[in-house]
């Protein structure tokens, strides 16, 4: 690859960052989960492309939010501690604690759904 | 507790009182249990061969409603370990030392179990591998250790495994030892006499206790079959704060209680968790436990003594 062309590239990533960024702060919803009694509320939740997915932890033992791909990993979430992740590609996201494996979740992504 | 030339102030005594009369001491003679009713002191002194102490969940660093002083509760249950009538060998802790793995909270337990002046065996509990790099349990404990802290090591003709079925956990699952812990199990029994007596210790129950709390542990059924042929197996556990026994065939689980707080009986309550009791009861539901082998014997005695009857 040229130095010509990396430059190039470099522009591009950077304007589509420029976009998203654009984008995100007016469009971007908010969503909670809250974790109490050791599960997630809502245990399955569908978001739309961009919503901004925030956990905070209620119980009084730490917990975390670990996707079942490794794609998003929170630190073990103590009390009233908060972990936050922008879902901004449509799928399906399979979570769990890592402490507690038997407390599991997922967040769908729908391109056009949501609201 | 026997003579002493200098008298025993009344207030010892009753104290010794206290540690011998609150436990219930099992006898275990052909997998059948029987209970011998509550431990007097001459029996608790009597007791020959090896004797161990286990401790568990100490959470160093909680200080939620349930017990806003759980270093407190674990400066007692040292204290009564220190007062114990007859010397124990060695202690096992197993696991949940600290609430949030950090060095803090390792320093704390470090410094109060220490005054026990025993050697300590550990296994971690989930709560003590999650700081960000999951390095500091495997620093302080894992000298000498294989994977992520598992090991073995024998005491009066007793073969101990102490092992870890809180590692890299999957979702959906409960406890786990891995493939890789499993092997060198097989690996660790391979030739030892059937008579050996195997004491395995590990945090979460290595039975399936409650699996609707996550209460066990989805690959020990292959871990057991590997001691299936030895004539007195003891499954050592804590995790879930209060005491349980099972006996199946020639294998003896039970699990110990928590020095920092109690949880609820599974089933009685939404989910597993710290479970606020009043003040007067809160020591009555922690402890620690004592183990008893007499030598030429195929029988122990498990011991558990709450800080307070």
């Amino acid at each position: 690859m040229n130095f010509a062309r990396q430059v190039a590239l470099g522009a591009i990533a950077g304007l589509v960052a420029i976009a998203i960024m654009a984008a995100s702060p007016a469009g971007a919803a908010e969503i909670e989960v809250k974790i109490d009694n050791f599960t997630y509320n809502p245990m399955k939740i569908t978001v739309k492309a961009g919503t901004i997915v925030t956990w905070t932890n209620h119980d009084d033992i730490p917990h975390t939010v670990t996707s079942k791909t490794m794609l998003f990993k929170s630190n073990a979430l103590d009390t009233d501690d908060k972990f936050s992740f922008t879902f901004a590609t449509p799928g399906t996201y399979e979570y769990f604690c890592a402490l507690h494996p038997h407390m599991t979740g997922s967040i769908v992504v729908d391109a056009s759904a949501g609201r | 507790m026997t003579d002493h030339n200098d008298g025993v102030s009344r207030r010892k005594v009753l104290e010794c009182m206290t540690w011998a009369g609150t436990g219930v001491l099992w006898t275990i003679s052909g997998g059948v249990p029987h209970s011998l009713g509550l431990v007097d002191e001459t029996m608790a002194a009597d007791a020959k061969g090896l004797t161990f102490l286990q401790i568990s969940d100490s959470h160093m660093g909680f200080d939620k409603p349930a017990n806003p002083n759980a270093k407190g509760t674990l400066e007692e249950a040292i204290t009564r370990i220190k007062a114990f009538p007859v010397k124990p060998s060695f202690m096992i802790h197993t696991g949940d030392i600290t609430h949030l793995s950090k060095v803090s909270e390792f320093d704390d337990a470090e410094k109060i179990i220490s005054q026990a002046k025993l050697d300590v065996h550990y296994v971690p509990g989930e709560h003590d591998l999650i700081d960000p790099e999951i390095k500091i349990y495997k620093e302080r404990y894992g000298r000498g250790t294989k994977g992520s802290g598992y090991y073995s090591f024998d005491a009066n003709g007793v073969h101990f495994l102490g092992l870890v079925n809180v590692a890299n956990l999957k979702g959906g699952g409960m406890g786990s030892l891995g493939d890789e812990q499993l092997e060198w199990i097989e690996d660790d029994l391979k030739g030892r006499s059937a008579s050996t007596p195997i004491v395995v210790f590990a945090h979460i129950p290595l039975w399936s206790l409650y699996p609707a709390w996550g209460w066990g542990t989805e690959d020990s059924e292959r871990a057991l079959g590997y001691m299936k042929r030895f004539g007195s197996v003891t499954v050592l556990n804590g995790h879930i704060h209060q005491v349980m026994q099972k006996v199946e065939g020639n294998v003896t689980f039970h699990t110990a209680r928590s020095t920092a707080f109690p949880q609820p009986a599974p089933g009685t309550a939404p989910s597993a968790g710290p479970m606020k009791v009043p003040d007067d009861k809160l020591r009555t539901m922690l402890g620690t436990a004592s183990v008893t082998f007499k030598q030429g014997e195929q029988r122990l005695a498990i011991i558990d003594t709450p800080l307070q009857s």
